[in-house]
């Protein structure tokens, strides 16, 4: 069974799906309960990762492969390192919380809902655990399916615009990865594995125009600046099971991908492009800050902070070149690298978090609009305080989760570059400004009108999702040692890598 | 005999638990039960630290330096949880348990009919539990945490009645001003790794002197050093979180917030955090004197400027502030002239002062149901005897009154600033005497406008209204106030529905006990703690700049200072301020009128404070959401979405549209396409053979 786990944890969802769907309509109680079962399974065979998961050395391990596709050389083949490690934890975790979280939610076809997001969530672990290039890119691509339909079915009012915007930019950005991988799988001679490609020699020009391609593919999934258009359209079209997991796990993989693919394959291209990904960052951190500041709908808000707080995962991952290659003080590298990847976990939670917050209010309210709130807090006493937690997490307050992740980064990137931390700390005003801001304007003052006043405070469901959600920030935030040392190793060997030059 | 970790785990973890029990089953325990619990975990706290305190100083007891557990450990660079306790943290871990063991006492008084009373003692212990770890801290990050924390909890605090407008407003406005303190003090910390390679405090002062001569690159042709760069930064931090020019404006609006917690983080300890750290930074702060130069010429400016504003002021509490204000410029003074001893010391002793008057002014306010404008009071002093007795020893001590306790620390710093050869020292020298003068002007103004003179106000319904019946209105009711104004329809500025009464002992007990370390401490401590060795190697200063050295010469114990105190200018200014006061506010109240209109533009200016809450409004708040707008308008809507996004979208489908309209349906277009085809084919074979 071990030395399956990680087929285990892909499949078991998506084959959960079917009972789901066969308890049909009919039977939404029943779905609701299998999909809950199957959820809590899958998160339960991921914490079994944690033991299996030697992280000392900081290897792919758990391998499995199957011949796939003889003839092109495809293979199943499957493997994990500490950081897909915390991100396939991460990934059980929330679904765990979407499907709770949605329970009585949705109401239209609850059994079709459920099995999407299992499919989904199995799809997004098999992107966490592939070491072929085609694989991974099946799965990259399949998982769009499913959120495409989470969001056409049960979204908003412009949801066809929203999913199409979605589709095509995500499509888009991931042709020119394929035309690339294509072209990797001819240069190694007809392999697609992602190792086998790390090994190939390349000159400066190629790097450059794989890196370009893979830059296209996973910008749009970060999303970084300029490419971050649909990710708020998305978001506010999403139902709020569809928006957890679209920022709690989706945003990840273009983080993920960047790993996996640029840094080993594109070394040089990337080390020579550094500039451009980090000047993008930062454009994140403070355009996007100003831009998130004057949004009136609380879900595009907050989608607009997740891509300025998306910004330092790839600042973190990108100054790791400055201070391999050019300040030579791998220490610093593995420090702001460490950083990015704290930062995607705990943007998971927070993330899932905030936008859990709001669907617990739309749920109520119908409208997201922030002026159609006000003095929330009056009328619901218990969440409050989660809302206030979350908020100071998505602030970066020590002792929450969202602090480590760009403590770590601003403390790297300085040992860069003092402008580039600079830069980067603005998140500390700005972030404060545009999410105390609508708290202000959300949670305190006096009761704003009639539709405040009848608001009910959260059920037992909701202060279940909202607690786990906390425990999860609190946990992180106050000793965030245990995840660092998960991928310390991996981390450490993928900084080793950037320093060996290809050409 | 030596400090154990689980005494110092129990001083710091005590106030947690008090808090977490307070405000999660606040309403499983019930009122008492928040204020029992929040009140012993905090009484703990307080006996073990003077247990500490005693161990250090008399015990034999040696520095405590060791890590609780690792936060995290990457490469070379590793950051923890950890305390490092001397008698520079024990005096402080006293004095923060010691002042919010008395306010949470006060608290049962002034809070007794908020319905958020378990909320309220939940925070305040949560901030002492903050603030302990702040001070207890032996490393960057966790100095860090426990910044940002108390930052949380005097959010929390100042928009407690957030319904409020004006008081959700301050709290937003302080927390996003501290955070430019922070954005700096963060840089600074980055600097310390960059330069220093740890976050571990004994580490980075082993290291300090390293410093001399490195440089941080700006730009191509330009280098800082790297002492001052450090400096500068973490000093920005201190600019935050103590209030200094030109980050001082939340703190006047801070007072929208219970007046205990006004006494408690506004003005004994959370502010001080930002001096704390820097007498703690010594070691670093010695090793560059443009850092130091700057930090003096803030801190003068703090000290006269807003010191200033207090004099013009009419409420109660605000006087107080800008009084927390200046003398926080005083001890920042201090710490410009490298006299860290002396700015501590004034921190200590304007801990005890400081918060007396503030719960005093708490007092009066209960007594005077809620009215807080100083224009509405005068004579209270025979309702209130025991607050009007220890307001008077505290504006006494705030004066520098000689023998009281904040003469000794003030006048040390005005020497310190008189000996000093730093660059700025001229200017500060000046501001601190001149500030003198204006400390003592508005203290006395607001002893007479509030306790003496003739009653500006009326009671409705009489004096002989019984007790009992307006029992419930001793009690602070502002969660009623927060619905309407101060100035509401049911409430005519001057007139009172009771007569002021003195308030309750829980009340008055911590005035008292307050009022004697505002009287002695200063005199018995004096001798150790500025001009002796009282600190240890826990604040470093270099022997050239050592300006208490200099002053410990011509130390001969806390009598012949006194005595001598009466002789010195400082004195002089004081009381020509309290003489000026005395003739305006007691005798001739008609002058204080006619000097407004006469210096009309002056009292603009001050009235007004500078207009710099108005520039930084339009600048950085309504300029902020403009930027916004703007970006948002022309970045993502029009140029990415609009020209790029659907631009392309459009594109495909005008070329779509042309290729539709190739399929026509008609046979013969379909022929003639293939004849044209068929030629250029063969033509291009032909051309490729030829």
């Amino acid at each position: 069974m071990s030395n399956h786990l990680l087929s285990l944890l892909i499949w078991l969802p998506v084959v959960g799906a079917i009972p789901v769907l066969l308890a049909g309509a009919g039977r939404p109680g029943l779905a609701r309960w299998i999909s809950l079962l199957v959820a809590v399974a899958t998160f339960a065979a991921s914490l079994a990762l944690l033991p299996a998961y030697d992280a000392a050395t900081g290897t792919l391990q758990l391998g499995e492969s199957l011949s796939w596709i003889p003839s092109l050389g495809i293979n199943y083949s499957l493997a994990v390192d500490g950081i897909s490690v915390a991100l396939i934890i991460l990934t059980t975790f929330v679904q765990i919380l979407v499907i709770v979280g949605a329970w009585e939610i949705i109401q239209n076809k609850p059994h079709q809902y459920m099995a999407a997001m299992l499919v989904l969530e199995g799809l997004m672990i098999g992107v966490f655990c592939a070491t072929d290039a085609l694989l991974f890119y099946v799965f990259f691509e399949a998982m769009l399916i499913p959120m495409f339909i989470l969001i056409g079915i049960w979204g908003g009012p412009r949801r066809v615009y929203a999913t199409l915007k979605f589709f095509i930019y995500t499509f888009f950005g991931s042709i020119f990865m394929l035309v690339g991988l294509i072209y990797l799988y001819h240069k190694t001679g007809g392999s697609f594995a992602i190792a086998d490609m790390a090994n190939v020699h390349l000159t400066l020009t190629e790097q450059a125009w794989l890196f370009f391609a893979f830059l296209l593919g996973f910008a749009i999934k970060v999303p970084m600046v300029p490419v971050h258009t649909w990710l708020p359209d998305a978001h506010v079209e999403a139902p709020t099971g569809g928006s957890v997991v679209l920022a709690a796990v989706m945003l990840k993989i273009g983080g993920y991908g960047f790993l996996r693919f640029s840094l080993p394959i594109t070394p040089d291209a990337s080390h020579e492009f550094a500039w451009l990904v980090i000047v993008l960052s930062l454009i994140a951190v403070c355009y996007i800050g100003y831009i998130a500041l004057v949004q009136q709908d609380m879900k595009k808000l907050v989608a607009y902070s997740s891509i300025a707080h998306m910004g330092f995962v790839t600042l973190g991952i990108f100054i790791a070149f400055l201070l391999v290659r050019d300040s030579n003080n791998p220490d610093a590298a593995r420090l702001g690298m460490q950083g990015a990847m704290v930062q995607m976990i705990s943007h998971g939670f927070i993330s899932g978090a905030m936008f859990t917050c709001i669907g617990v209010l739309y749920d109520r309210m119908h409208t997201r609009q922030i002026k159609d709130y006000g003095g929330v807090i009056n009328v619901m006493p218990i969440f409050a305080p989660f809302y206030v937690l979350f908020a100071m997490a998505n602030s970066g307050l020590p002792g929450t989760s969202g602090f480590v992740g760009e403590f770590m980064v601003i403390l790297a990137s300085f040992s860069a570059n003092p402008w580039i931390a600079l830069f980067g700390a603005f998140t500390l005003i700005i972030g404060a400004a545009y999410t105390l801001w609508m708290v202000k304007r959300v949670l305190w003052g006096d009761i704003k009108n009639k539709h405040v006043a009848e608001l009910k405070d959260v059920n037992g469901r909701e202060i279940f999702v909202l607690s786990a959600f906390a425990a999860g920030v609190l946990v992180l935030g106050i000793w965030p040692e245990p995840l660092v040392h998960l991928m310390d190793a991996s981390v450490a060997r993928i900084v080793e890598q950037l320093a060996i030059t290809k050409v | 005999m030596s400090l154990s970790l689980s005494i110092l785990l129990t001083i710091a973890l005590a106030p947690l638990v008090g808090s977490i029990l307070a405000g999660l089953f606040g309403k499983v325990i019930g009122r008492a039960g928040a204020h029992t619990a929040t009140i012993l975990g905090v009484a703990i706290a307080c006996g073990l630290s003077f247990y500490v305190l005693y161990q250090l100083v008399w015990g034999g007891a040696q520095n405590f330096n060791q890590d609780v557990y690792t936060w995290f450990e990457i490469g070379r660079f590793h950051a923890s949880v950890g305390f490092m306790v001397d008698r520079l943290t024990a005096m402080m871990m006293v004095v923060v348990t010691f002042v919010s063991l008395l306010v949470h006492l006060y608290t049962i008084g002034y809070m007794a009919d908020d319905p958020g009373y378990q909320r309220f003692f939940s925070y305040i212990s949560l901030f002492t539990f903050s603030m302990l770890m702040l001070v207890m801290s032996n490393n960057f990050m966790q100095l860090f945490f426990g910044w940002e924390a108390v930052g949380l909890v005097s959010y929390l605090l100042i928009g407690f009645w957030y319904k409020r407008p004006t008081a959700i407003f301050a709290n937003l406005k302080a927390f996003l001003v501290n955070r430019v303190g922070d954005f700096g003090f963060l840089l600074g910390i980055s600097a310390i790794l960059y330069f220093l390679g740890t976050l571990d405090y004994q580490t980075a002062f082993n290291h300090a002197p390293e410093l001399v001569g490195k440089t941080l690159q700006i730009t191509q042709n330009h280098a800082w050093d790297a002492a001052t760069v450090i400096g500068v930064l973490l000093f920005i931090g201190a600019m935050g979180k103590s209030a200094q020019v030109p980050l001082h404006v939340w703190l006047p609006d801070s007072m929208e917030g219970p007046t205990p917690i006004s006494a408690l983080i506004h003005a004994a300890t959370m502010v001080t955090a930002g001096i704390f750290m820097v007498a703690r930074m010594s070691p670093l702060f010695e090793l560059t004197d443009a850092a130091l130069s700057f930090i003096l010429v803030i801190g003068s400016t703090t000290a006269l400027f807003t010191g200033l504003i207090g004099i013009v002021q009419n409420d109660i509490k605000r006087v107080i502030a800008y009084s927390t204000l200046s003398q926080l410029g005083y001890m920042t003074v201090a710490l410009g002239v490298s006299a860290y001893n002396g700015a501590v010391f004034h921190l200590m002793t304007h801990a005890f002062f400081k918060a007396l008057l503030f719960l005093g002014a708490g007092s009066v306010i209960i007594g005077m149901h809620h009215e807080q404008d100083m224009r509405y009071m005068g004579g209270l002093r025979k309702y209130m005897p025991v607050t009007w007795i220890t307001m008077w020893i505290g504006s006494l001590a705030l004066a520098g009154t000689p023998f009281f306790a904040g003469f000794y620390s003030k006048d040390a710093i005005i020497e310190a600033v008189g000996e000093s050869h730093r660059w700025g020292a001229g200017y500060a020298y000046f501001c601190v005497l001149a500030g003198v003068f204006v400390t003592s002007l508005y203290s006395f103004r607001l002893l007479y406008m509030t306790f003496h003179g003739k009653e500006r106000f009326t009671v409705a319904h009489g004096h002989g209204h019984a007790h009992a019946a307006h029992a419930k209105h001793d009690q602070p009711h502002d969660e009623d106030h927060a619905d309407t104004h101060k100035e509401d329809a049911h409430h005519t500025p001057g007139v009172l529905e009771h007569a002021p009464h003195e308030s309750p002992w829980v009340v008055t007990v911590p005035l008292v006990l307050l009022a004697i370390p505002s009287i002695a401490i200063g005199f018995l401590t004096v001798g150790p703690m500025l001009f002796g060795d009282w600190f240890g190697k826990a604040i470093h200063v270099n022997e050239a700049n050592n300006v208490l050295g200099e002053l410990a010469h011509e130390f001969h114990g806390a009598l012949a200072m006194g005595l001598h105190g009466f002789t010195a200018a400082p004195f002089w200014l004081a009381f020509a301020g309290f003489a000026v006061a005395t003739y305006v506010y007691l005798f001739n109240p008609s002058v204080a009128d006619k000097a407004k209109s006469a210096l009309k533009p002056v009292y603009e200016v001050l009235n007004h404070k500078y207009w710099i809450d108005e520039l930084y409004f339009a600048v950085f708040a309504k300029g902020g959401v403009k930027l916004g707008e703007g970006l948002s308008k022309v970045g993502d809507a029009a140029i990415i979405d609009g020209a790029i996004v659907n631009g392309s979208a459009s594109l495909v489908q005008r070329i779509a549209g042309g290729a539709r309209r190739l399929q026509s349906g008609f046979l013969f277009h379909y022929a003639f396409a293939m004849i044209l085809g068929l030629i250029l084919l063969l033509g291009g074979y032909w051309l490729i053979g030829q």
